[in-house]
């Protein structure tokens, strides 16, 4: 019996291979020199390696412009303008947090290779995610992304929440792994193949007269996605962890996980079940309904800000949601920009709330916010921003990211949907708004300086200026998105 | 056609002024006087383009100082301005407002960004009033939002944070239906024609074919907004508290200027765009225009303090601008249009005394206040011409507004025209009441000593006083600049072509 090996088209998983090369040269190094490894030399490691993703990224950019999107190793992964934005959007990310997580490691004093390391070898699976064709990669991608991250919500040992946390993760993403996994096989049981562009063939060229087994199969799929991208009602788990993690981590994982889960979703969705569109719409019009007004309402109730910022972003997860229902070359389009706005925002917040939290990671109380901005001009008015953001008020990208998947969803039918994710947007305006009073509060509680170290703020002060310029001038991601899905075809 | 680089000067200076009252936050006064100049040469810029207008564009209506560049093809966003006859003298009542309310109203507690505030405001208020793309009139109509929920929160009364929250949330979720319809009105329009890009801009949307049906849905996605804003009863219940509780720099904002942005949208947008909605849309408006007029006299009769009295008032008033907006009249509509700018300019004079008096009582409740016509007989004299021209008292500027929007209405639809008149006449009893509780009687103790107006009071009071009589005696440049543009409307929006 021959094996025969596939082909490999090295430029296009040279992103995943970086990472995971630097995760693997740390962890080696570090076992054999341990003291000779610092903090520094992790993060100068994490950051070279995401700016060499990055100049990567812009010669993939240039090889798909060239000969178009192609596939490789056995068409399991493909190179296209869509995974590279994403991959970008990750190492991008990956970027951000590994600058907050330095001052934080130091504030801490925590030995933090292991952090650069995990942190690496989970966005590797991130990347994954966004460039599988075959859903037993996009399995391994979820894995990969998964073990890091349930360490790295444990990462602070002295913090009981944290281990409680990373328990409840564990736990549960190992079942929404399980139910992936299940959901899988019975894709491959009704179709006879994994590979997402097969399904995609068989499905268009074969009519399914019991589609019952397809149907559980994407059923199955679509919990575990939705799991990830913490939707409701899959969605428990989110608010302990968000708030039992680091919260580094916590930016971290609302970053990263978004990217991946979204595009491997897209895959799935308007990929590989592109004609069954029909069938899967209803349940995300259910999902989508749900995780926006739950998400949007449960905030509001909140007195501890990492719990708000958790709602939040499962409100923000309808959202991108809307685009994928919409299940056109636009709502695509929309996806991927709105995840590429919310990206760098979403780490420059919990960058903020990262300082503001203190040694030992315990001030989260919306009231360690009062009078922020009175004390700290730069710092208050660089959080409310990127609030104001979230909330998706013009002149920040927040705005033209809602604006899109709503215009996805309406130019697809969606206009009661649209309708109901805007209201859902107004009552999430309410703890936004009521985050953003206390800052300019003036009956100051005793509270002193936010220490704000020099990495952290350049994260902070980035995430603004993108969220600001990009908000004025939203031309070129719009572009960007755009072209990144033309080729993709429903 | 002129430049349109007079309409972005316009959105620019006051930008430009926020900027500079932010950098001289360091030194005493420095942003009053940025402000203040930067007003003055924003006024100086309207009046220059109020000279320079004119409505015989060939091929472009009545607009003037238009143009159109596309910023991003794929979301259809595009910076489009245009100014005709309707918005011409808002833009005007916008740099007057602002000007007065700082001069006026000065805010010494963190003045910097007090200014900064307003004049942002004020750009984001011309933005809307000369945006000729629905997209970017959302835009900016979204981003005066920011600056009022600041304004409010942060100078405002006891209750500000509540104020500033509903103030907020009340008017995001009202911009919420209009959000979609004008999602759904862009995609109707580019699906109509093969390859068309898509666009907001409001001179391809109003040619959009419809139903009756989705029209009349559109239209009361885009008037949920809008009366929202105006306030139309009844969904006018966040307009009494944040007029109570906003600084008086704020109220001025508000009332004055930020309702306007309702009424100019409700005639501009929903019915400029939906004609075909009016013949089911326009007697519940009418109606709910009418309650309106009823409920904010009555109201006003028996609320306890000056400032939710005048909200009240405004309420009213902005029933007649609704009533002469939705009567399909030409002579109405003018009158609305003109009303727009009379109430903003009464309004800033009732602000701008019950600021004074604020300032030297402490108090704006009626219980607190007898006999100050005693003590300061010029603040009593000022109040009742604004008072009288309130109350549409004639050769003041109300009655000619109050009057074209009566008789016109009464031509189209005169049982709501019939009914409407008793606000008039409650006007003058809710006015004339608080006036003589207030001024009337013997002053005793605090109300005895108050000052009377100053010197810099009574100047401001100045242009409010000569607009109020010279309006009501010589209205017609105003009227003549904007009737071109509303005939236009009126008979874009009359089935076939019948126009009173």
């Amino acid at each position: 019996m021959t094996v025969t090996i596939p082909s490999v088209h090295y430029l296009a998983v040279l992103p995943v291979l970086i990472y995971f090369g630097a995760a693997l040269a740390l962890l080696l190094v570090t076992s054999l020199v341990r003291s000779k490894v610092t903090n520094n030399v992790a993060t100068v490691t994490t950051v070279v390696a995401s700016l060499a993703v990055l100049v990567v990224n812009a010669f993939q950019w240039r090889c798909v412009a060239r000969s178009g999107p192609s596939m490789t190793v056995a068409h399991a992964i493909v190179l296209d303008d869509f995974s590279v934005i994403a991959t970008a959007v990750i190492a991008l990310s990956v970027l951000m947090s590994a600058l907050v997580a330095h001052d934080w490691l130091r504030r801490e004093g925590l030995a933090g290779v292991e952090f650069h390391i995990l942190a690496l070898a989970s966005s590797a699976g991130a990347m994954l995610m966004t460039q599988a064709n075959d859903l037993i990669v996009i399995f391994l991608g979820l894995e990969i992304l998964s073990i890091g991250l349930y360490v790295l919500v444990a990462f602070d040992r002295r913090r009981a929440n944290s281990t409680e946390a990373s328990l409840k993760y564990f736990l549960l993403g190992g079942f929404a792994s399980a139910i992936f996994a299940y959901g899988a096989a019975l894709v491959y049981g009704a179709t006879g193949s994994t590979n997402l562009t097969r399904v995609s063939y068989f499905l268009g060229s074969n009519v399914l007269t019991r589609p019952g087994l397809l149907y559980a199969g994407g059923g199955l799929l679509l919990v575990g996605f939705a799991f990830k991208v913490a939707a409701v009602p899959f969605h428990l788990w989110s608010p302990d962890v968000y708030e039992g993690a680091p919260t580094p981590v916590t930016g971290f994982m609302a970053s990263i996980v978004k990217v991946g889960a979204f595009a491997a979703l897209v895959r799935v969705l308007i990929s590989a079940l592109g004609t069954q569109l029909d069938t899967w719409r209803p349940i995300l019009f259910v999902l989508i309904v749900l995780t926006t007004v739950v998400g949007a309402s449960l905030a509001v109730v909140q007195r501890n800000a990492k719990r708000m910022l958790a709602y939040s972003s499962i409100n923000h997860a309808g959202f991108i949601l809307l685009g994928v229902w919409a299940g056109t070359v636009k709502g695509t389009a929309a996806t991927l920009f709105y995840v590429m706005t919310y990206a760098p925002v979403v780490v420059a917040t919990f960058a903020v709330v990262t300082l503001v939290g203190g040694v030992g990671d315990e001030h989260h109380s919306i009231d360690h916010y009062r009078g922020l901005a009175r004390r700290q001009p730069w710092l208050g008015a660089s959080l409310a921003v990127l609030l104001l953001s979230q909330l998706g008020a013009p002149l920040t990208t927040g705005f033209f990211a809602k604006f899109s998947v709503l215009a996805a969803a309406v130019d697809a039918g969606g206009t009661a949907l649209a309708v109901i994710a805007l209201l859902s947007a107004a009552i999430a305006a309410f703890f936004y708004l009521r985050w953003t009073l206390a800052l300019y509060a003036d009956d100051e509680i005793e509270a002193n300086r936010v220490e704000v170290p020099r990495l952290t703020g350049l994260v902070i002060g980035f995430g603004v200026v993108f969220t600001i310029v990009f908000g004025i001038w939203p031309g070129p991601l719009a572009t960007l998105a755009q072209h990144a899905t033309v080729f993709f075809t429903p | 056609m002129h430049s349109s680089l007079w309409l972005s000067a316009l959105i620019v200076v006051p930008l430009i002024g926020a900027v500079l009252a932010a950098l001289v936050r360091k030194s005493e006064g420095a942003a009053y006087v940025v402000g203040l100049a930067t007003s003055v040469v924003e006024l100086a810029l309207t009046v220059v383009v109020v000279v320079l207008y004119n409505n015989h564009i060939p091929g472009a209506q009545t607009f003037d100082f238009a143009s159109r560049h596309v910023l991003s093809a794929p979301l259809g966003l595009a910076y489009d301005v245009a100014l005709d006859g309707i918005a011409l003298f808002l833009v005007v009542l916008a740099a007057l407002a602002v000007l007065l309310a700082l001069w006026g109203a000065r805010e010494k507690n963190r003045e910097p960004s007090f200014v900064a505030w307003m004049l942002l405001l004020t750009s984001f208020t011309i933005g809307s009033f000369v945006s000729h793309d629905v997209l970017e009139f959302f835009i900016f109509f979204e981003l005066t939002l920011i600056p009022s929920y600041f304004i409010i929160s942060q100078w405002g009364g006891v209750q500000r944070s509540k104020a500033a929250l509903k103030f907020f949330i009340y008017t995001f979720t009202g911009s919420a239906p209009l959000l979609v319809g004008i999602l759904y009105l862009g995609f109707a329009h580019q699906n109509q024609s093969l390859n068309a890009p898509l666009t907001f801009s409001y001179s391809a949307l109003s040619a959009t074919a419809m139903t009756h049906g989705t029209a009349v849905w559109l239209f009361v996605a885009f008037a949920i907004a809008f009366a929202v804003k105006s306030p139309i009863w009844p969904l006018h219940t966040w307009s009494p508290l944040t007029y109570a509780e906003a600084p008086t720099g704020g109220s001025i904002e508000l009332s004055a200027l930020l309702a306007k942005l309702g009424s100019y949208g409700l005639l501009r947008f929903a019915v400029g765009l939906f004609p075909l909605a009016l013949v089911t849309m326009r007697p519940i408006l009418l109606t709910l225009a009418v309650i309106g007029i009823l409920y904010g006299s009555a109201v006003a009769c028996v609320t306890p303090d000056l400032k939710r009295l005048v909200a009240f008032s405004s309420l009213a008033q902005m029933g007649f601008i609704t009533l002469g907006v939705m009567s399909g009249s030409k002579i109405a509509t003018v009158g609305a249009v003109l009303l727009m700018f009379n109430h903003g300019v009464i309004t800033i004079g009732f602000f701008l005394l019950i600021g004074f008096i604020e300032r030297r009582r402490g108090s704006y409740l009626v219980k607190d206040l007898v006999g100050l016509q005693g003590p300061a007989p010029v603040l009593a004299a000022l109040f009742t011409v604004v008072m009288l021209a309130s109350i549409g008292l004639p050769g003041l500027s109300g009655f000619v507004s109050e009057y074209l929007i009566l008789i016109g209405t009464f031509a189209t639809h005169a049982w709501w025209a019939v009914v409407a008149t008793i606000g008039v006449v409650a006007s003058a009893l809710y006015l004339l009441w608080a006036y003589q509780r207030v001024f009337h009687g013997r002053a005793e103790g605090a109300n005895a000593e108050i000052a009377d107006a100053s010197g810099a009071e009574r100047w401001v009071m100045v242009p409010v006083v000569v607009l109020i009589v010279v309006l009501g005696v010589f209205p017609r440049p105003v009227l003549d600049r904007i009737s071109p543009s509303v005939q236009q409307l009126v008979e874009h929006t009359a089935p076939s072509g019948v126009t009173k």
